[in-house]
């Protein structure tokens, strides 16, 4: 287990530098870092699955993100100026939720049950039964085409609307001058 | 959107046909190994996007990509959810497994799985390639 530690503490570094960092261009790639390690991280927890999902889907983004960024500007204005009146309360209360969400979170944790160890029964019976009802070899196919079909539907809809929306602001007809 | 240089053409070339064909394994045997159709898809608009980012294209290409994306996109979506109410038609049930089962571990298995799997494929992929023209090739705003 000692190395998902580390790869967790990899991605809360590379995310602080991705915030912090001046050039827009090093914060991107340093998201990069994160999603690939966060992907790493699920080869380690035994979820092939999503570790291909993950891959693919951060090189895509870390593609749009540079595109976006060499046609825009590479340095990022607002790291290192001192805050406005309003932007330090903005701050201050920020800072209160996020140690009041920490404190509620971690009572919350505390009572989960061990790792490996689910709570509910209806994940032992997918397991239990997809093989035999769907004849699907790999289990998280049984479940997210099959059992969960609906979800995935759901799931679909929201890309198709992500893309209509997409199209709809980066349209050329209709638009004002 | 320009292309890049003679190397990355080269490259290019050299790779995107087993790139393509890694994606469509994924997609087929998405009911045996890890994988299927979101990640399929999104690697064979990945693709997509290596060929347009290596080759550039026009204005005019560009727009064409996008109207086909859509196309694609959509068909996509109708046919899962033509499978879905199929399973109405035949058992009553949206998103019943109509198919024979067939042996367990042979590509020809599980029902409707490998079905969805390619509509979902399709639908993914068309959709994300969309996007990325749209948002990162297309120059409609900056430059009107």
């Amino acid at each position: 287990m000692i190395e998902l530690y580390l790869f967790l503490a990899f991605i809360l570094v590379a995310a602080i530098i991705a915030t912090e960092i001046k050039d827009l261009l090093a914060a991107v790639i340093s998201l990069g870092a994160v999603g690939f390690a966060v992907a790493i991280v699920f080869i380690l927890v035994q979820a092939p699955d999503l570790a291909i999902v993950q891959i693919v889907i951060e090189v895509l983004t870390v593609v749009i993100f540079v595109a976006v960024i060499s046609r825009t500007t590479h340095i990022d204005e607002t790291i290192g100026k001192k805050l406005a009146g309003t932007q330090i309360f903005a701050v201050v209360l920020f800072a209160f939720f996020a140690i009041l969400f920490l404190v509620v979170m971690g009572k919350a944790l505390y009572q989960l049950p061990a790792f490996g160890h689910p709570t509910m029964k209806i994940a032992s019976e997918y397991i239990r039964l997809g093989l035999g009802q769907t004849g699907g070899a790999n289990i998280v196919a049984d479940v997210i085409l099959d059992f969960r079909a609906l979800d995935t539907l759901g799931e679909a809809t929201v890309l198709f609307t992500a893309v209509i929306g997409v199209a709809a602001l980066m349209r050329k007809s209709g638009r004002k001058k | 959107m320009k292309g890049m240089s003679l190397i990355v053409k080269t490259v290019t070339n050299i790779v995107i046909g087993f790139i393509l064909i890694y994606g469509v394994y994924i997609v087929l045997h998405g009911h045996l190994t890890p994988g299927g159709g979101f990640a399929g898809g999104v690697i064979i608009a990945g693709t997509f996007v290596l060929k347009f980012l290596a080759f550039g294209g026009t204005a005019r290409s560009e727009r064409e990509s996008l109207t086909i994306g859509s196309v694609f996109e959509s068909l996509g979506a109708l046919l899962f959810i033509s499978v879905a109410i199929l399973g109405i038609l035949l058992t009553g049930v949206f998103f019943a497994n109509f198919l024979a089962k067939g042996i367990p571990f042979h590509l020809v298995s599980a029902g409707i799985i490998p079905i969805c799997n390619i509509a979902i494929a399709i639908k993914v992929g068309a959709g994300l390639f969309s996007i990325i023209l749209a948002l990162a090739a297309m120059k409609y705003v900056i430059e009107d």
